[in-house]
């Protein structure tokens, strides 16, 4: 019994109408689904006839967005078909369905090979075409050889796509390069400028991948002059109709064999010299008016910049880069400028001469102009044209894009800190950026600024002013208010005693001062790391300030803050008004100049909680906000002599110090204040000795470090040193370099002990030892009394 | 790529493989870069490490993805070369004829590019070779009483 026919389907032009009158997406998508329906039983059924227009109508449909791998196949069929009409079908559908990492394209395989070698060029090329966009690994290294032949035929239709589509097989398998170095002797004497062209980018293909094949090229192909003499001819030779575009013959070929000249020429004295006259030639006679003209220029130039031209050559470059920023066309003016930033490395001087042309792009409407102009602005600043620049740049900053505020702040301060020629400029420069535009520099700045206002001593007075009239008038800036707040902590009591050089001094009250602060607490404007940084910057006004009640309250009120943040520093800051009054002076000091470290890692950001354990803040969140943390916590910060304790200055290395023998090396570098070292213990082949060191900045720390030495023959293993002192005192152990002490005086186990001496009373400390020894456990106590008196007054 | 003010694509041509994501996540970004430039703006832009040149051509936008050494004022007129491959090709070219024979459009373009590169410099050189192919083209009666295989 014969099925009942389907009926034919229906034409694509058909199809794309029908689809077109679609009103809405989903209407759309239903007529897309019945005809994809009707297509796949089409392909179910095997119908050769149709086939080809079902596809073209699936490749449609593929186009609006729709999913058509159930072609794929379809395709490979066509392929194979014998019919011109299927085959063209088949290879677009190919194309554009299916990718090289599909399984699919093996099949293709053996489909291409036979239409390489078909009998009508039309086919050859199609399979070229098709092999040539979307060839993968495998097929290239099968159908190299195909292609190799091809590559060598009279035909120059077949020829140029042969060319092209082994720089594709080259690209894919850069090891088959050498295959195609025969065949590609005579592709330059070829009249056709489809093989003139082809050939170029294949050649240039060769030699950007392998330095050999360039040297080959360069010496026994004798290539420069080849092309040389071919751009000559194109240059020189009258209007040709069929190349021609605005009066200019060939511009693609042009450019193309500027470009292979510049890969040619680089580093290559020969080579370049060989090709200066060229260049001068094109780079004055090349008419300007149209794109065409330029396009060729500016490879031109390209080329001059990066081969060993000679000076007046290169003057003649950037001379007709400078005429490009001129020009009304602005897509000249963008190139312009992106080659110009190219070549400012290079050739600095040269491009400064366009500097204020430069700086007017700034103003420039265009986006793509703006950028450009300000990475060339940012490139071009020097000693010299410092202050110019700066106001320029500041205005721009002023009025510019959001999108561009970021990039442009971070330049401006990088710039300040390399080429600022006073520091109160730098300082004012600063202020400037956080005003205009505060909210946009990046989370790091802060530290950097801070860094930078701690260094500048003499400048305390007038930034700290500075920073507090611009908090007046605006906190929504959270770096300018972090910044302002922690100067406004640091440095508050040279706010209130009005000492100002610079200007005018203001008359401000403490209880103005933590209005302000107090202000920024509770703000809704501001973020958990700004209330952060005002609660530090109040906490260190307790000892600058007179007015330490308000502050107490201010501190215990927070110590119920729901950020835990917040609350933690305030629970830290009430138990250093009760338990530990006596050290607040201490850990509130003003900072002390910071090393620059290289990087701004968390090597000097260290959270601490006042345990023995010091832990190392990620590199990806070094929150700014622990620094004036690190100075509070100074003492019960085991790793205090990172970068604060000037005592370590000079020895800082900028690794996080972990466990407390490492500070031990650090501490044991130091110079010996004058206090002798002392035997605190030597019984039993163990011997104990003391150093010691005083921590600076309060004389009431001393730092003892012990020595266990083991002169017995065997080593004395779990060795446990403690310390215990009378009330009056306060003691800490770090952690030891080792618990083994090695026998025979082989290495010495070193441990550091801090002892706090307010009352400066006789030091005293009773010591216990555990170790074991040839098998057994040994242990003992000791007083030490002997210290020496230095150690304690 | 091609594409209309609409954000509806007419061509998409890859020289690089990427999957159907990836490609689909491209057309719309470029789509909303491209058709958010202003009208005198310049005609390139930078998109992740590309130089993105696109130029408006009646209600088709072109839109050409170029590496970094490659010549964006050169590529400029190869959009422009296109566009007058197929004016010439169609006769008066216009947003319906790319729609309705997008599959031409693409044998125009694979006569005029391989792998992202020219292959044929001479206008009237791709000319000869569609005209040739056309009429390789089996007719109707041709192509039904014609074996596949």
């Amino acid at each position: 019994m014969a099925l009942p026919r389907m009926p034919a389907p229906i034409r694509l032009r058909e199809l794309i109408r029908t689809i077109r009158t679609a009103r809405t997406q989903a209407e759309e998508r239903e007529m897309i689904q019945k005809e994809c329906a009707a297509i796949r039983s089409s392909f179910r059924e095997e119908d050769n006839t149709y086939r080809c227009r079902n596809v073209a109508k699936l490749l449609y449909m593929h186009m609006l967005g729709y999913p058509a791998h159930f072609g794929q196949l379809e395709c490979l069929k066509l392929i194979a078909s014998q019919k011109f009409t299927d085959k063209r079908i088949g290879y677009l559908g190919a194309m554009l369905l299916l990718d090289e990492r599909q399984d699919v394209h093996l099949l293709m395989t053996n489909c291409i090979k036979n239409d390489l070698n078909h009998s009508t060029q039309y086919v050859q090329g199609l399979a070229l075409c098709t092999l040539g966009c979307m060839g993968s690994s495998e097929m290239c290294r099968d159908l190299a050889g195909e292609v190799e032949k091809l590559l060598k035929t009279s035909n120059s239709y077949l020829r140029k796509k042969a060319a092209l589509c082994a720089v594709h097989v080259i690209r894919k398998v850069p090891e088959l390069m050498e295959m195609f170095l025969p065949a590609t002797k005579n592709l330059l004497s070829e009249k056709n400028h489809g093989v003139l062209h082809t050939s170029v980018v294949l050649l240039t293909e060769m030699c950007e991948r392998s330095p050999d094949m360039l040297a080959h090229f360069r010496k026994n192909e004798k290539l420069v002059p080849q092309l040389v003499r071919i751009l000559k001819n194109l240059i020189m030779s009258g209007y040709s109709p069929e190349h021609d575009v605005s009066g200019i013959s060939d511009p693609f070929l042009q450019v193309r064999i500027l470009r292979l000249l510049r890969i040619l020429g680089k580093g290559d004295d020969d080579s370049s010299e060989a090709m200066n006259d060229i260049l001068a030639q094109v780079a004055t006679n090349t008419e300007t008016s149209k794109n065409v003209g330029n396009a060729i220029l500016y490879e031109t130039v390209l080329t001059i910049m990066d081969i060993k031209s000679e000076s007046g050559l290169r003057v003649l470059a950037i001379n007709i880069l400078g005429r490009f920023l001129l020009n009304n066309d602005k897509n000249i003016r963008y190139v312009a400028l992106t080659s110009l930033l190219k070549t400012v490395q290079t050739d600095h001087n040269a491009v400064q001469r366009h500097r204020s042309t430069i700086v007017d792009c700034l103003k420039d409407l265009d986006v793509s102009i703006k950028r450009r102009a300000m990475e060339l602005s940012f490139a071009l600043v020097n000693g010299n044209n410092i202050r110019g620049m700066m106001k320029e740049l500041l205005y721009f900053l002023d009025s510019c894009d959001p999108e561009f505020k970021a990039d442009c702040a971070s330049g401006v301060f990088l710039a300040a800190e390399k080429y600022a020629p006073s520091k109160r400029w730098h300082i004012d420069t600063i202020m400037r950026v956080l005003t205009t535009a505060g909210s946009y520099v990046r989370d790091d700045s802060v530290p950097n600024l801070i860094q930078l206002i701690t260094n500048s001593v003499e400048m305390h007075a007038y930034t700290v002013q500075r920073l507090y009239k611009a908090l007046l008038d605006d906190i929504s800036q959270q770096p300018l208010v972090q910044v302002a707040s922690w100067c406004i902590g640091e440095y508050g009591d040279l706010l209130v005693s009005g000492q100002c050089e610079e200007e005018e001094p203001i008359q401000v009250t403490e209880d103005e001062v933590l209005d302000v602060l107090e202000g920024l607490l509770v703000s809704n404007l501001s973020t958990p790391v700004t209330r952060g940084y005002a609660l530090t910057a109040i906490m260190k006004l307790s000892t600058r300030f007179t007015s330490v009640n308000r502050i107490k309250k201010v501190v215990s009120i927070y110590g119920s803050s729901i950020d835990v943040e917040l609350q933690q520093r305030a629970v830290e800051y009430n138990a250093l008004f009760k338990k530990y009054d006596h050290m607040r002076p201490a850990l509130l000091e003003r900072m002390p100049i910071m090393e620059k470290t290289a990087s701004n890692g968390p090597t000097e950001i260290v959270q601490t909680n006042g345990e023995a354990e010091p832990s190392v803040v990620e590199a990806k969140h070094p929150p700014p906000v622990t620094q004036p943390t690190n100075q509070a916590n100074d003492l019960l910060d085991l790793l205090g002599g990172n970068d604060v304790v000037p005592v370590i200055q000079t020895t800082v290395p900028t690794k996080p110090a972990s466990a407390g023998g490492e500070l031990l090396d650090l501490l044991g570098d130091l110079s010996l204040s004058g206090i002798p070292p002392m035997t605190a213990y030597n019984k039993n082949g163990l011997k104990i000795d003391f150093t010691f060191e005083r921590a600076n900045p309060n004389p009431n720390i001393a730092v003892i470090t012990i020595h266990a030495s083991n002169s017995t023959e065997a080593d004395m293993t779990d060795f446990v040193f403690q310390a215990a002192v009378p009330k009056t005192f306060q003691l800490q152990l770090l952690s030891p370099s080792s618990n083994v002490v090695p026998t025979l005086n082989q290495g010495t186990v070193t441990q550091v002990i801090r002892v706090l001496n307010p009352q400066k009373q006789q030091l005293r400390m009773r010591i216990k030892l555990t170790y074991t020894h040839k098998g057994s456990a040994v242990q003992d106590l000791a007083e030490v009394n002997n210290f020496p008196p230095q150690s304690w007054q | 790529l091609l594409f209309s003010r609409q954000g509806k694509l007419r061509l998409q041509k890859w020289f690089t493989p990427l999957t159907d994501r990836e490609k689909k996540k491209v057309i719309r970004d470029m789509m909303m870069l491209v058709l958010a430039r202003p009208p005198r703006s310049c005609n390139f832009l930078q998109w992740r490490d590309l130089k993105i040149v696109y130029k408006r051509y009646a209600s088709l936008y072109f839109c050409a993805g170029l590496e970094d050494k490659d010549n964006e004022l050169l590529a400029l007129e190869v959009l422009h070369r296109y566009v007058e491959l197929l004016d010439k090709y169609f006769g008066n070219v216009c947003e319906l004829d790319i729609i309705f024979n997008f599959e031409k459009a693409y044998f125009i373009l694979d006569e005029f590019l391989m792998g992202g590169e020219i292959l044929e410099t001479s206008k009237l050189a791709v000319g000869v070779s569609m005209e040739e192919a056309d009429t390789l083209q089996e007719t109707m009666e041709e192509y039904m009483s014609k074996p596949a295989y």
